[in-house]
């Protein structure tokens, strides 16, 4: 067990670990807003008992959350491979196609999954505002898009704060799960790394720690934003 | 028709090893959560530091990753290869998911049991230990039977993710339902098809675990609707 740190050094797997890093960040980060945004909006028509969409949201829900995100990604990228690379030669940029569309539907997939969970959190947190602030803000006459901006939007996002963090350290942990659909992120790089220097146990260890410092420096910074959030005691 | 009658069976024969990883796991991991619980809660710092930074090591990284370490990463230290206990567990693919399932719920567990025993209120436990109770009666009896109760609706949330994370071991070489699926996805070309039937098999899956535990909760719960149902019957003599 002659390993080691020197030979990852060496061999130039630093600069491809932090690059790999950078992938998983893009991917958690961008699949983080879409998801949010799919949240928002379902989360509100659940919210509001929409005739007909809510059921869907509900279908939606359960099944995203009750089915293993690797089945998940499995259909879409295999369902969606020949579709796909059919198109792009019709058009002409198969190419281009290629280097995107790994990343694309990575963070369809992973857009896909945190959007169930924020639609949960976003409904909780809507359920949790006191019903009067929003009645007081009607019978003032306020318009409804200006009762959402000044009343709704941001006692939802203070109350659904904490449950959004828990979104994220899942979503960030769930990006590691499309390495095996060959998007070349962190974990992809691991795998790599372990398969051609026959050093398993140090390429996975790395990728842990760089997963841990991902998590416990975003977990700092959520909780600083939570602090600014929250109200001030006695204020 | 002839698709659904060729992928069942296999599925179901995955079900079956879904089954038993979940089960084998949680057992396992139930265990060592409810260890790295009561450690949490010891005067020792290093006692309660190791539970603390376990279940942070643990919650902190993806369970691919974990299992990827144990699979791949294990058989490289020497000595492991000198313990036979140990050399049995990582020499195959379904016990190293085991173990790695057991160590991941672990953490998980400890957290939630955790929660469950902060909020036993203080007063019950000294009334306890006026009572003469040893440590050891006092948890079986007081602490834990309360805990469990906190905790349970939680507890139900992660054994579905302990259903879900199960499908990580076809990573592996574990032939259980996503692994059959994919198998299945790449034979047939079905794609969606295959996907549906493993994802009602696992619908229904956690579904039949979440009525478990709101039965169990609903028996643990008893005393709660008892006195409420029995509260009118009571009252009308009186009346």
């Amino acid at each position: 067990m002659e390993f080691g740190l020197l030979q990852v050094w060496e061999g130039g797997w630093v600069g491809a670990i932090l690059r790999g890093a950078a992938v998983t960040i893009a991917v958690g980060v961008a699949s983080m807003i879409f998801g949010l945004i799919i949240g928002t909006i379902c989360g509100l028509i659940k919210w509001r008992a929409v005739f007909g969409l809510s059921h869907l949201v509900d279908f939606y829900t359960s099944v995203i959350r009750g089915v293993p995100e690797l089945l998940i990604i499995y259909l879409l990228f295999f369902g969606s491979v020949e579709f796909v690379t059919k198109i792009a030669t019709v058009f002409g940029f198969a190419e281009l196609a290629d280097a995107g569309y790994a990343f694309f539907i990575t963070v369809a997939a992973i857009s896909a999954i945190s959007g169930a969970y924020s639609t949960e959190v976003i409904r909780g947190a809507l359920a949790a505002i006191p019903k009067g602030h929003i009645e007081a803000a009607v019978a003032l006459g306020l318009p409804s898009r200006r009762i959402f901006a000044r009343i709704i939007a941001p006692q939802m996002l203070r109350i659904a704060f904490p449950g959004i963090n828990n979104v994220w350290q899942t979503t960030i942990k769930d990006t590691a799960l499309v390495s095996v659909v060959g998007l070349q992120e962190l974990m992809r790089t691991a795998f790599i790394g372990a398969g051609s220097t026959h050093n398993p146990l140090i390429f996975y260890s790395i990728a842990a720690l760089v997963y841990l410092m991902i998590t416990l420096i975003s977990q700092v910074g959520f909780n600083k934003v939570e602090a600014v959030l929250s109200p001030r005691k006695g204020a | 028709m002839e698709l659904i009658q060729l992928a069942v069976p296999v599925l179901l024969k995955g079900l079956w090893m879904t089954l038993s990883l979940t089960a084998i796991s949680v057992a396992i991991g139930f265990n060592l959560g409810l260890g790295l619980a009561i450690m949490r809660g010891s005067d020792k710092a290093w006692v309660s530091g190791f539970a603390r930074y376990y279940s942070i090591a643990f919650r902190g990284t993806p369970l691919l990753v974990q299992i990827f370490l144990i699979y791949y990463g294990l058989g490289q230290i020497r000595f492991i290869h000198d313990i036979p206990a140990l050399w049995w567990v990582i020499s195959e693919g379904s016990r190293c998911a085991v173990l790695a399932l057991a160590l991941n719920t672990a953490a998980y567990t400890s957290e939630i049991l955790r929660g469950g025993l902060v909020a036993v209120p203080a007063g019950l436990v000294e009334a306890a230990k006026a009572c003469g109770m040893s440590r050891v009666m006092r948890f079986r009896r007081i602490e834990f039977p309360l805990a469990i109760r906190q905790a349970l609706p939680a507890y139900g949330n992660e054994l579905v993710l302990m259903v879900k994370g199960t499908s990580l071991a076809s990573t592996i070489t574990v032939l259980e339902i996503t692994g059959y699926a994919k198998r299945l996805m790449s034979q047939t070309f079905a794609i969606f098809e295959v996907f549906a039937i493993a994802g009602v098999l696992y619908l229904a899956l956690n579904l039949i675990l979440i009525g478990l535990i709101r039965t169990v909760e609903c028996r643990l719960m008893r005393h709660t609707r008892s006195a409420s149902k029995s509260l009118p019957a009571l009252a009308l003599p009186t009346a």
